[in-house]
Parts: structure tokens; C-alpha cells; sequence
């Protein structure tokens, strides 16, 4: 019995009406946890009850405490007939769980009814006693904290990231069971969002297990989603980064510690020291790369494709050559997979060293490697979900021995910002998909069949990466589309060669160090630096390597690069290869060297299908899939050269699948990186030149081309350095391929070596105009309209180019659906989807205007096909002004003032290792901190951090107290108003309806901030109350009468925000950051007047501080920080 | 092909001033979208009638939403579903609750009851503003009233603190349902030449002095109440009377008056030909105020008695005041004259009542 929940059930306002005698209602409260449920008095004729109840106590295991909401339901006391529910509302006891998070539920929170939306509010007070449990065989993991952001927490320092996290839960979906032929839509739709809350708290247990096990104390980057398969069940699966964290002291008191502690002994095998060795090594272009289509169990074709760059468009006369031109073309790189582990080179070891302190990484890996490129077994078993456990003892057993494996298994991190240092070289991109039944399923309530899908792909994705030389996957993610019986599984990540320390100059580099190493986004809960990589790109590069042009060295090896690119020397340091083009899936690295800003790429395409079933449909999909990823890639490199730029962030391809078409949208944020080279332009090429008509047509189009280039350069600033010296010519393979390259151009077509290639520097990018396919890929390019003045957009989580944020943000949520007709063409649908997401673009655009100047963060588009005809896309993203008139120089210099003060905190507090050796956790699968620490981290680099910790200790006491005053201030201003409102009924003669309107007195709505970025611009993030992941239904059998499907969807949206907002002022929060709204599945009927839409939201629930009032509190303890924050800066 | 479904939502609700005007004003989406295009905002934002209709269509499906807390403003600030800096539900209530002069001068002294409603077409044509728009304040109209009504306490607070309205606006409102509480006449003819200010104007006047709450005041606040007229001050209204049946008393008062005017004025001659006249006038007006219907023709016995036959003597609005400063005071000097606190009670309102309705 390790846990005692408490719950109060205090007032409720805004209640509606429920007996239309009387016009009022006689409420009481049901109090449900597990298996036990307590009622409250009925607090007759009012439609604002007191019912300051006694405190519910529930005695129950710290797993219950996991898994199960609190359930509270408001009802309706009827005397003769049953009694009417009013509404729900579930409460996640999770942030109560953790000693760092929450302490305290209390708050008004949205009643909710899956029919009738938000009815009123509940005041309650939840609390939870926890008792320490030692139990080794338990099956809690309380205390392990989860955060949605994908970067180390602003108020933490990571002491060690150990890896890769999954699982997944499998149940039968309540609206599939043979009793909801005879329930209410309502009471499917609870038992629904309840087995969805059930099933996610049983996920994070579970998750959290499996990081003890691994000897962390928190999930970073914690994505969680659920997939309604339908008949065949309802799968929750989550994904997220293993890490040690500790709490650290957000002061700048900090500052003054000394920061010299790196001992020299660092020095030597610095990560700076690991470059120059990849540098020996052969060098090699950027990637492409993928391995033919499988056939493997049941029907499962796996088609990866992987992203790559410097990739040439093949001629294009139709489909079916392209088709075979394509085939080969995959088939030859596929060699390259297994080759890169050929030649196991010390060089090789010695990244792999440098990588993991154990060289039994290495050895592990290639060994997985050899696996790779046999079909996967299926049943390989690791990271088997648990769903499956036996006996607790057998399971935990298994998953001891496992859990070792599994880390050498997938080098994976979800992770999108590193601190500086962390991440030594990227890649490219690397995905994979597979095309599953799931009607083939064997035994669809066990995971182990889904288990084994995602094992495979997380292998391919795994070998892909390696056959990059790439012994490690950032910024992975993995997605779902259902089609009826068709899934289409998705994962997607950046190989990368990772560090296993920071950059640690000596002392004589401090100077550098100041104005090159910007701020790491993790350092101290401070927001992020601005203003530093213009400065970094003014100084010399000859003697280090700057973590400015690092990450853009090749990581692979020259010799065995399986796929056409171009290399040439870095532009900023002049010493290793860089590609020609650099694709990702992580957020730019605070430290890149970046010319001009960014702005938000997107491909889209359409491709009808016919419609199947079965087999020969899930044939077709995988046979449309390499298509359609290439033609996405293709679209975005156009897209790319257009700009003028030469590298893509935050590349996320979701691939959506209807009955009779798939559809594919790809988004990313380009940007122009110094280091890499200037990209040519873009040549169009005619086939049939003999036509003087289209030869003009030709050289208009050309103009226009030539025209947007220039004008893009332009608004983004791009004026890159010019180059002196021509592009020092590699020696080995370059000039041959480009040659080769070349030639097959003018295979196709004769007229190549005439176009005038001297728009760029170097060789320009060839479309050829041979089909209509081409021109309409042309008219394409230039039909995506350019962002309206004071705009910029991006859908990363910053802009390179602007720092100076103002305080004003809006987070917001748009939807679309759009109706086809029937016997649309491929273009047709083409230009309909891309008009869609450009006039939607536009429409946020306008909605804006009045935040001018102004960039749209983190645009996150998702799409898909409700239907047949429909088509839905939603984006949810958040608009920050910025100040224009603030010189970047002032912003420097406040940048730089803060930058000392970081990097010296950086020193220390974001020392880590990456721990990828299985022998160091597996010992003690209890993983007391203590024991941890001792293991993992080097004594020599412990022991300044002992010191801090200490001073830290003093510190972060002293503001503990100073949180608390404040806490209990803001409590108490909860109170008096409560009081207020109690007392209110005395002077009751005054005015009988006063009555009506009492609750108004003194008591108003805390503003709290919604961004899906990890950070609120101006403000430090002083605490984390802990995840929020809410799950609603919502249902109408009158969509007329409520607005019809917009107005529907509307109130929905707002409805949830507002539970979102109440929800984290009840953990006495005042934001949400990293919010993202994961599922929003629409389904209507307008015939029968009805719809019925879910939506998934998960975010971080913290406190926030003004940086202005951080100040004034560091001065004077004294002032009530939260108050003030709480309650002030509206946006 | 069309556009299923459109949403923006806003986790701070955005609301454009203008378009919000527009859904007041009542006017249809696509009425509104003509006049926003005709305003220019398409060439300042690179925008089309596109655009334009979606976010429209947007705007107002959020201000129908909000509506239902609009009729309770204080449910405003501690909702949840929409986060409004407070700034800007101040503007939502004042704009929602702001109404047009001429709108409001068709129903002012008219019972807020479903008749007058279903008249409202009526108006909407006469004045020009759209029914929907009619409605709107006609609604505010009657929901102020339904509040207010039951309500103890000073009028023009308690309007304030239950609807969150500026103190004009306020104001305003305490006349509407001051006028309509009494259903004072106001749409005759020979009223039509004054605005929806003169009369409320004369509402405060009104409010602030002959009603339950102006005495009450000081001492007792628990009973007072601003929209019914003080019955005591009007049956001691009745006692005014010796004024005019007092032959002696009024042709004292007369020569009072007289000499403290002559040579003062232009139109001396004309005012003392009058004086019995108008004096009567007024002291009937007082003495049948305790009669509810005669209460309601109040402002029309005002013009008629007082102010017509001063017009047709062409006395300048200088010379009226002039008269009535030196009417009020004599009767003070009248030795048999002992009503002087409600005398000064009521003279003080007609006065300032006369003198702001004494225009063209």
C-alpha cells in the first residue's frame, strides 16, 4: 500500500441547468479511483453548489497511481428517475508522483461531456501521500519524470543520456466490442477516452521501468501516439530518450563559479581531437541510399527509402521508364549497405571509441550489422513490449537482460537539440516504411506482432545509418497511417556520429570559446542565447574546428559512398568534405555558422491509386511508396535551390493513405549553412529544341526562375562570402562521378553541354521539360507564393537569423477539410493539395498580420484522408513577434553578457556521458543515483561538480523557499476568493440576484501560455510540473444547430485549450511548452446531422519567470515571483 | 471541390475590432467581407477575397460563440474556453452593449415587452440599421432592465458592476430603463426634435433627485431604490399647489419675479404677460405627478406648458434661465410659502430638465 490519494471536492460554478422546473440544479460529485468511488451531499437548487467536502481518501498501489485517472463525475440528483450525469473530468495523478514536479492539484477545472461539451467547472484539491517503496520486483516507476520536450529540460543538466525507450500497449477498442450496439454514444465515447487514459498511464510505467532498468531517472523527447486500427484493436505506443537529469539552479549567482575546471587530462581526448581523426578518414558525400522492397511475413513490404542529397533527377519521359530507372538506381546503391562494415578500419574503431567508452559497442554493432542484412527475424523479441509479461519476476528478469541489448540495438535518441559538442557530424536523413494488414494479425490483442513491425524498421533505419558511418539516429520519430485494413508504419531519423563529451577548450581558447560557443539551449533553464553565430562566422576557423561547420563534415566514407554527390571543402574551415547538400531531421544546432534566415520548405503530392483490397492493395501502396518519396525529395530540392539554400532542418515526410489515393507532405525549414557550398541554379532544359515557340516558353520560364532566385536571396538575406579560390578539386573519386553524373544527362538529352551553366558557381541544377509531369513540377515551384512582408516561417524551434523575441505569442490550431470531386488526375490533385496548404498558409498569414514583424514557429502540418473525397490539413503552430528596429549588434552584446555568464555554468553542469555500454547499468538495475553516478561519470570530472552541487544545494533551497512563499501566496489568493465566495450568501438581503452572478467576485482566469516550442521567449522556465497528455472525444447528433462541421470542430478545439490551460493552473503552472496536438480525427455525417472528432494533446506543464522579474527577485527575495508571473503578461 | 471546414483557434482568442463592428452592426459574412475589401486591408496585406471569407466566416463564428457570455459580462472574466486579455473584453461589452442614438430614441419610454420586439422591423426600416442589430440592443435593452429591475442599491452602480460597462454607458442605460420603468412618452411629435442625451440627461436629473435612492442616499441603503420616483415627494408635490389657488400668494410671487427681472431682459414685457400662465403650467405639472399616467406625459406637459409658449415668445435659452433662477428663488421670499424643501427639490430638475430641452 505505498500510496494514499486525497481528494476535495470543493465548489462547482457555471453549472447548467438541468431541471427546467425549476431552472436549477441539484448536484453531487462522484469520486472514482480504481475500484473505489465516494459521493459528496447534494447541494440542492443552485447552479453554483458549495459542496466543501471531507477529503476522499484512496489507499492504493503506486502502479494504480500510475495507471488510473482520478474520475470525477458531476451529476444531476433526481428523485424518481436515475440520476443525470452532468459531465466528467479526468484528473492524471502522474505529476503528483514525482518529488520535482507538482504538489498539489487545485484549481477550477472543465466539466466535460463527450456530447455536450464543457458544462461548468469543479474547484478540487488532489493530493498524494507516497510512501517510499524498495520493493526491487515492483512494477511502478514513480518518480521517473517525462518530458515532451525534445531537448534536455531548460532547468536540468543531463548527466548521462543512455538511449532509446519504447513500448507499446495493445487493447480492444470500445467501440468495436459487441456492447456498443446496445450503449449511448456517450458512454462509448467514456469508456473510450478512460481506456485511453488507462492505457497511456500504463505506457509511461511502463516506459518508466524500463529507464530505471537503465538506471536514468527521466524520458526526454517523449512521444506517445495512439493508432485505431479498428476490428483488430487499439494500440498506444510511445518512444522517447532514456537520461539522468539533475535539477540545477536557474540564478545567475552561478555565474561567479569558477570555470576552470576542466581538467587538462579532457583535453587530450576532447571531442575536437575526434573530428580531425573522421577527417583522416576517406571522406564522402551526402547520402542516398535504400535497400529494395521486401516481401516478409504475411504481407508486409517494407519499402525504406532514404533521403539523401546531391541526388540528380533522372530523365522523365514517363512513368513506367522512370519506374525502371528508379529500380536500378536503389538497386545499385543497395550494395553499399553492408559494405560500409566492411572494412572495419581502426579509424573506424576510433570513432566508435570516441563514440562509447566500451569498445564493445563496436564490436555489438557491427554484429547487429551482419544482421541487418538478412531479413529481420521476427520475434527477435527485445524490446518486447511487456504487454506480454508473464510473472512480474520473469518479465523484470527478461527485461534485465534485455535492456543492455536493446541500448546497442538502437542507437536511437528523439532528441532534436544537442548540447554543443554533442553532436560531432550528421549524416543525412534516413527513413524507413513498411506496409503492413492488419487484418493478418495473428493474435490482435497481444503486441508482439507489432512489436516485431517496429522491430524491423528500426533495424532498417539502424542500417541505414550505418551504412552512412553513422553509428547513432537523432531526431527519430516514427508515425502511423491506417486505411482500413492497411497500415503504412513510418520511422525517420538523422544518422549522426554523436560525442560522448563537450567541447572543452583549455583556458588559452576562453576568448574563443566566448564568441564561438554559443549558449547550448540546455544550459541553466536559461532561454536561449541569441545573437552569437554571426560573430563565430567572423573569426578565423584555422585553428580548431569550429562547432560552426563540424556537424556538416561528412561522416561516411569517401570510398564507399553508396550513392552520387558532390564533396568539396568546407567553407569555413577549409579542411574536411562537406556535401553539396545537407538534409535532417534535427533542429539547426544553436552553434551552426548560418548565412541570412530560414524559411518553411514544404513538398506535397497527390497520387491517386485504385481501390483494393487485401494483398494486391497493400501491393500497390508499397509499389507507390519509392515514388512518392522521391518525388517529395525531388520537389524539395527544387524547392530548396529556389531559395537559394542548401541545407533542410526539421525534415518531417508524412505519408497518408485513403482508399483511392495517397497523399505526402513534406516540411522542413531551410536554411542557407555557411559551411556548405552555394547552390547552383536551377536550368530548365527542353527535350525537343527544334520548336522556336517552346524554346521561348523555355527561356521564359528560365527568366522567371533565375528572377525568384534572385529575389529570394533577398528576403532572406542570403549573401554568402564570396569564394576566392575555385573549389579546391577533391583527388579521389569527385571529379569521375560529377563527370559521370554529367554524361548521363546528356544521354537524355543532347542539349546539355549548351545551357549556360554559369548562373551558379559551379554546375547548375538541370530540370528537364519533357512531359507535362515536368512543367507542371515547374509551375509548382512557382506557384508557392512568397511569405508576405514582416514574415518569416520555419518549422523548427528557432529562426536563424532573429533573436530579438519579443514577450507576444500566439500558439494557435487551424484545420481544413477540403472535398474533392471524383476523376481528378494526378495533377489535378496536385495542384488541389498544394493550393490547400498555401491557402492556408496565407489565411494564418493575414490572421497575424497584427504581430508583424513576425515568424511562425514549429509549423507542424499534418494531413489526411478521412475519407474518400476529403482531405484534412492541420497545423498547429505559434507566432512570436520580434523586434525589427533593435540592432543585431545590441542583441550580441546582451547576448555575449549572458554568454559568460552560461559558459560558465555550461562547463560543469552539462557534463555527461553517453552511456551506451550495457556493463555499466545492468549491474544495478535499481539505479540509486548515487550508485549511478559513481559508475558513469569520470571522478576526475566529478569532483568540481561535487562543489557545485553543494553551492547549488544552498542555492536552489534558498529558491525552493522563495517558490514556496510564492506558492502559497498565489494559494492563498485561491483561498480568499473561495472564502469570498462562501461568504458571499451573509449579506445575501443586498440583492437576490446577485446570487446568480456571485462568482465573479475577485476571482479571474489565470492567463496560461501555450507553445509547441520548448521555450517562452523573454522568460526562464523555472520549474516542470509534469506532463500533460489529454485524450478528449467529442460527439453531436445536432451539427446544425451547433454550427455546423466548422463550428463543431471550433468549439471542440476551443474547448480543449481551455481544459489544457485549466488543467496546467491546477498543477500551478502558468504555461505549457513543447505542446502538440498529436491526433485530430474528424468523422461526420452530415446526413444523419452528426460528427464525431478525437483529439490527442500532450505538452510540458511548467512556471515560468519574467526575465525582468527574475531580476528584481534575485535582488529581492522578498517579492512574490509567481504571483506575478501567474497572473500578469497576457498575450 | 469546396472547403468542408474551416477553424482557427487561438489559444489567446484573436478578434479583429473591425470585423467585430461589422458582425454587430449586423451585417451578413459576405456583406462584411464587401466592405472589408472596399477598406483596403486586401492590398495592405497581401490578402484575397478568399482569405478574407475565411477569416470572416472565422471571426464570426468566434463572436457567436462569445455571445452567450456576452449576456453576462461578468462570466466574461472567469470563463475558460476563451483567453481574452481584459482589455479586450472590456471592448467586446462596450461594443456589444453600445447602441445607436436614433435606434433607441424609436423605443425609448416603450414597455421592453415581445410587442415592441415584433415591431422592431419597423424600426429597422425607419432608422436603417439592420434588424439583426435592432434586436441585439434591444435584447441588451431588456436584459439590463430584467437585471437591474430586481436589483436594490443605486441604479447606474449596480448596471456597472453587473454588465462591466464604462460609467457613460452606464449612465445611458440607467435612463433607458428608468424611461422605460415609467414608459415615459417620447415619441409624440412635438418631442421628436429632442435627442436620446436631452432625455437622458433629464433621466440622470431625475434619478439623482426625485427618486427613492436620492434621499435615501445618507441614511438608510438597504431600502433604497433608484427606479421608482419617491411617492412621499410626490404627494408633498400636491402641496405646491397654493401657488397657483392662492391668488395672493401668485400675484406676490409674480411682482417678485418681475422686479428682479425688468431690465434685465429683452423680452421682460412678454414674460410678464406670462407669467400666471407658465406659472401654472408647472405647479400642474407637479401637483399631478402622483398620478402614475400623468407621470408618463411628463416631457410632452413640459413643451406644451413651458416651452412651446416661451418659443413662440421667442425667449432665448439665457432669457429661460434667467426666468426660471428667479422664479424658484422668489417663492423662498413668499412669507405664506412653506414647501421650500420640495420646492427646491422639484424646481432644481425642471430647471435643468427645461434648459437642456429648450433648443431646436
Amino acid at each position: 500500500m505505498p500510496g494514499r490519494l486525497k481528494a476535495k471536492i470543493v465548489a462547482g460554478r457555471h453549472l447548467p441547468v438541468m431541471d427546467r422546473a425549476s431552472d436549477l440544479t441539484d448536484a453531487f460529485v462522484e469520486v472514482k479511483f480504481g475500484n473505489t468511488t465516494f459521493k459528496t451531499d447534494v447541494y440542492p437548487k443552485s447552479l453554483n453548489p458549495q459542496w466543501n467536502s471531507e477529503w476522499f481518501k484512496f489507499e492504493v498501489d503506486d502502479e494504480d497511481l500510475q495507471d488510473e485517472p482520478l474520475q470525477i463525475t458531476v451529476l444531476d440528483h433526481d428523485t424518481y428517475s436515475a440520476n443525470d450525469a452532468i459531465g466528467k473530468v479526468y484528473i492524471d495523478i502522474d505529476p503528483l508522483l514525482c518529488s520535482e514536479a507538482a504538489t498539489v492539484i487545485s484549481g477550477w477545472l472543465p466539466i466535460y461531456d463527450t456530447i455536450h461539451g464543457i458544462r461548468g467547472e469543479i474547484n478540487v484539491l488532489v493530493k498524494v501521500d507516497l510512501f517510499n517503496d524498495l520493493n526491487r520486483f515492483r512494477q511502478s516507476s514513480c518518480g521517473v519524470k517525462f518530458f515532451c520536450t525534445t531537448s534536455i529540460p531548460r532547468c536540468y543538466r543531463a548527466i548521462m543520456v543512455h538511449g532509446f525507450v519504447e513500448e507499446l500497449v495493445v487493447n480492444e477498442d470500445p467501440e468495436y466490442q459487441w456492447i456498443d450496439r446496445i450503449r449511448t454514444p456517450r458512454a462509448s465515447n467514456e469508456a473510450r477516452q478512460r481506456l485511453i487514459f488507462l492505457m497511456s498511464g500504463e505506457l509511461q510505467r511502463k516506459i518508466g521501468l524500463k529507464v530505471l532498468e537503465m538506471g536514468g531517472n527521466a524520458v526526454v523527447g517523449y512521444l506517445q501516439c495512439f493508432d485505431l486500427e479498428g476490428e483488430s484493436g487499439l494500440v498506444v505506443r510511445a518512444i522517447g530518450t532514456a537520461c539522468t537529469l539533475e535539477k540545477m539552479s536557474t540564478f545567475p549567482a552561478t555565474a561567479t563559479h569558477p570555470n576552470n575546471s576542466s581538467p587538462s587530462k579532457d583535453m587530450k581526448d576532447s571531442p575536437q581531437a575526434a573530428p580531425s581523426t573522421l577527417g583522416c578518414r576517406s571522406t564522402h558525400s551526402s547520402p542516398v541510399h535504400s535497400a529494395s522492397s521486401r516481401l516478409s511475413q504475411g504481407f508486409s513490404i517494407s519499402v525504406p527509402t532514404l533521403l539523401f542529397s546531391g541526388m540528380k533527377p533522372r530523365h522523365r519521359s514517363s512513368e513506367a521508364p522512370r519506374a525502371r530507372q528508379c529500380r536500378p538506381g536503389f538497386g545499385e546503391e543497395a550494395p553499399g549497405v553492408p559494405l560500409s562494415s566492411g572494412p572495419p578500419t581502426p579509424l573506424r574503431a576510433q570513432t566508435f571509441s570516441s563514440f562509447s567508452p566500451s569498445k564493445s559497442y563496436s564490436r555489438q554493432s557491427s554484429s547487429s550489422d551482419t544482421e541487418l542484412s538478412l531479413t529481420p527475424k521476427t520475434g527477435m523479441g527485445s524490446g518486447g513490449s511487456a504487454g506480454k509479461e508473464a510473472g512480474p519476476l520473469k518479465a523484470l528478469l527478461k527485461q534485465q537482460t534485455q535492456s543492455a541489448l536493446e541500448q546497442r540495438e538502437y542507437p536511437f535518441f528523439t532528441l532534436t537539440i544537442f548540447p554543443p559538442g554533442f553532436l560531432l557530424h550528421v549524416g543525412g536523413v534516413v527513413s524507413a516504411r513498411s506496409v503492413k494488414l492488419l487484418d493478418r494479425i495473428h493474435n490482435p490483442d497481444e503486441p508482439e506482432t507489432r512489436d516485431a513491425w517496429w522491430e524491423e524498421i528500426r533495424q532498417e533505419i539502424k542500417s541505414h545509418a550505418k551504412a552512412l558511418g553513422c553509428h547513432a539516429v537523432v531526431g527519430y520519430s516514427e508515425s502511423t497511417s491506417i486505411c482500413e485494413e492497411v497500415c503504412i508504419l513510418s520511422a525517420s531519423g538523422t544518422a549522426a556520429i554523436l560525442s560522448s563529451r563537450f567541447m572543452q577548450d583549455g583556458p588559452l581558447d576562453t576568448e574563443h570559446r566566448l564568441s564561438q560557443q554559443p549558449l547550448c539551449v540546455f544550459s541553466a533553464g536559461s532561454e536561449r542565447v541569441e545573437g552569437d553565430m554571426g560573430s563565430s562566422a567572423s573569426l578565423g576557423f584555422e585553428e580548431v574546428v569550429s562547432p560552426g561547420c563540424g556537424f556538416c563534415h561528412i561522416p561516411y566514407d569517401e570510398l564507399n559512398i553508396p550513392f552520387p554527390a558532390q564533396l568539396t571543402y568546407c567553407y569555413c574551415c577549409r579542411r574536411y568534405k562537406v556535401p553539396d547538400v545537407l538534409f535532417t531531421t534535427i533542429d539547426l544546432p544553436t552553434e551552426a555558422n548560418v548565412t541570412g534566415k530560414g524559411c518553411l520548405i514544404q513538398a506535397r503530392l497527390c497520387r491517386t491509386k485504385k481501390k483494393a483490397q487485401g494483398e494486391g492493395n497493400a501491393m500497390a501502396i508499397s509499389n507507390l511508396l519509392p515514388f512518392l518519396e522521391y518525388e517529395l525529395h525531388t520537389q524539395l530540392m527544387n524547392k530548396l535551390k529556389l531559395r537559394g539554400m542548401n541545407a533542410l532542418f526539421g525534415l518531417r515526410i508524412q505519408i497518408s493513405v485513403g482508399e483511392t489515393m495517397l497523399l505526402g507532405l513534406a516540411s522542413a525549414t531551410g536554411v542557407y549553412l555557411t559551411a556548405l557550398p552555394s547552390p547552383g541554379g536551377i536550368q530548365i532544359a527542353g527535350k525537343t529544341p527544334s520548336d522556336i515557340t517552346y524554346e521561348q516558353h523555355i527561356s521564359n520560364m528560365q527568366k522567371k526562375i533565375n528572377d525568384t532566385i534572385t529575389k529570394n536571396k533577398e528576403q532572406y538575406e542570403i549573401n554568402p562570402p564570396e569564394v576566392v579560390e575555385e573549389i579546391i578539386g577533391s583527388p579521389i573519386p569527385e571529379p569521375r562521378q560529377r563527370s559521370r553524373l554529367f554524361r548521363s544527362h546528356s544521354e537524355s538529352s543532347d542539349e546539355v553541354s549548351e545551357i549556360d551553366l554559369s548562373h551558379g558557381k559551379k554546375d547548375a541544377f538541370v530540370l528537364e521539360i519533357d512531359d507535362t509531369d515536368a512543367v507542371e513540377d515547374i509551375h509548382a515551384l512557382l506557384t508557392d507564393s512568397p511569405t508576405p512582408a514582416g514574415f518569416y516561417s520555419c518549422n523548427t524551434e528557432i529562426m536563424p537569423g532573429i533573436q530579438n523575441w519579443t514577450s507576444a505569442i500566439q500558439m494557435f490550431t487551424s484545420v481544413r477539410v477540403f472535398r474533392l470531386n471524383a476523376n481528378l488526375t494526378n495533377q489535378g490533385l496536385n495542384k488541389i493539395f498544394s493550393d490547400l496548404c498555401e491557402n492556408l498558409l496565407k489565411s494564418l498569414y493575414f490572421k497575424l498580420r497584427s504581430m508583424v514583424p513576425c515568424c511562425l514557429c514549429h509549423l507542424n502540418f499534418t494531413v489526411a484522408i478521412p475519407e474518400d473525397e476529403l482531405i484534412q490539413v492541420a497545423v498547429t503552430a505559434v507566432a512570436m513577434s520580434f523586434d525589427k528596429e533593435q540592432t543585431l549588434e545590441n542583441g550580441k552584446r546582451s547576448g555575449e553578457k549572458t554568454l559568460i555568464k552560461a559558459i560558465t555554468e555550461n562547463d560543469e553542469q552539462l557534463q555527461f556521458n553517453l552511456e551506451l555500454n550495457a556493463e555499466t547499468s545492468s549491474p544495478n538495475p535499481l539505479g540509486s543515483p548515487k550508485g549511478l553516478s559513481e559508475v558513469g561519470s569520470h571522478p576526475s570530472a566529478r569532483a568540481p561538480s561535487v562543489d557545485y552541487s553543494s553551492f547549488a544545494d544552498r542555492c536552489s533551497s534558498w529558491i525552493e523557499q522563495l517558490k514556496l512563499k510564492a506558492h502559497t501566496i498565489r494559494r492563498g489568493s485561491v483561498k480568499t476568493t473561495s472564502s469570498m465566495e462562501k461568504a458571499s450568501p451573509l449579506p445575501e438581503g443586498r440583492s437576490r440576484s446577485l446570487r446568480s452572478n456571485r462568482s465573479y467576485s475577485g476571482s479571474s482566469v489565470a492567463v496560461v501560455k501555450m507553445t509547441p516550442l520548448s521555450f517562452i521567449p523573454g522568460a526562464k522556465i523555472i520549474k516542470y510540473l509534469g506532463i500533460i497528455n489529454m485524450f478528449f472525444i467529442r460527439e453531436t447528433s445536432s451539427l446544425r444547430e451547433e454550427g455546423g462541421v466548422s463550428g463543431f470542430l471550433h468549439t471542440f478545439i476551443a474547448e480543449v485549450f481551455a481544459m489544457v490551460r485549466a488543467h496546467v493552473a491546477a498543477l500551478g503552472g502558468n504555461a505549457v511548452v513543447s505542446y502538440s496536438m498529436k491526433e485530430c480525427v474528424f468523422m461526420e455525417n452530415p446526413n444523419k446531422n452528426q460528427a464525431q472528432c478525437l483529439i490527442n494533446v500532450s505538452g510540458d506543464a511548467v512556471i515560468f519567470v519574467r526575465e525582468s522579474e527574475l531580476e528584481l527577485t534575485s535582488v529581492q527575495p522578498q517579492s512574490a515571483t509567481t504571483q506575478t508571473s501567474n497572473g500578469g503578461e497576457g498575450t | 471541390m469546396s472547403v468542408e471546414l474551416d477553424v482557427f483557434v487561438g489559444n489567446t482568442t484573436i478578434m479583429d475590432k473591425e470585423v467585430y463592428q461589422l458582425w454587430l452592426n449586423g451585417y451578413t459574412v459576405n456583406d462584411a467581407v464587401k466592405v472589408r475589401i472596399e477598406g483596403g486591408v486586401m492590398e495592405e496585406c497581401e490578402a484575397s477575397a478568399e482569405v478574407l471569407l475565411s477569416d470572416t466566416m472565422d471571426q464570426y463564428r468566434t463572436f457567436q460563440m462569445c455571445e452567450r457570455l456576452l449576456h453576462h459580462p461578468a462570466k466574461l472574466a472567469n470563463q475558460l474556453l476563451f483567453q481574452i486579455p481584459p482589455d479586450r473584453q472590456a471592448m467586446l461589452i462596450e461594443r456589444y452593449y453600445a447602441f445607436d442614438d436614433s435606434f433607441v430614441r424609436e423605443v425609448l419610454g416603450k414597455k421592453l415587452s415581445k410587442g415592441t420586439k415584433k415591431d422592431l422591423d419597423d424600426v429597422s426600416i425607419k432608422t436603417g440599421i439592420t434588424l439583426k442589430s435592432c434586436r441585439r440592443q434591444f435584447d441588451n435593452f431588456k436584459r439590463v432592465f430584467k437585471v437591474v429591475e430586481e436589483l436594490k442599491g443605486p441604479l447606474v452602480e449596480n448596471i456597472r458592476q453587473h454588465f462591466l460597462l464604462p460609467d457613460q454607458l452606464a449612465r445611458d442605460y440607467a435612463a433607458i430603463v428608468f424611461f422605460a420603468n415609467h414608459r415615459f412618452e417620447t415619441g409624440k411629435k412635438k418631442l421628436q426634435y429632442l435627442t436620446f442625451q436631452d432625455f437622458a440627461f433629464c433621466a440622470g436629473q431625475l434619478i439623482n433627485n426625485w427618486t427613492v435612492g436620492a434621499v435615501g442616499k445618507t441614511n438608510n441603503m438597504m431600502e433604497d431604490m433608484d427606479v421608482d420616483l419617491d411617492k412621499e415627494f410626490l404627494q408633498d408635490l400636491k402641496d405646491l399647489k397654493i401657488l397657483i389657488t392662492d391668488k395672493d400668494l401668485l400675484d406676490q410671487h409674480k411682482n417678485l419675479v418681475c422686479t428682479a427681472l425688468r431690465g434685465k431682459t429683452n423680452v421682460f414685457n412678454e414674460m410678464e404677460a406670462n407669467f400666471k400662465n407658465l406659472s401654472r403650467g408647472l405647479v400642474n405639472i407637479a401637483a399631478k405627478l402622483i398620478n402614475a399616467k400623468d407621470v408618463r406625459d411628463f416631457f410632452i406637459d413640459l413643451v406644451e406648458k413651458f416651452i412651446e409658449p416661451c418659443r413662440s415668445d421667442k425667449l432665448t435659452s439665457i432669457d429661460v434661465n434667467l426666468y426660471l433662477t428667479h422664479y424658484t428663488n422668489s417663492a423662498h421670499i413668499l412669507d405664506t410659502f412653506k414647501h421650500h424643501a420640495v420646492w427646491t427639490r422639484y424646481m432644481g430638475v425642471i430647471k435643468s430638465c427645461i434648459l437642456r430641452m429648450y433648443h431646436d
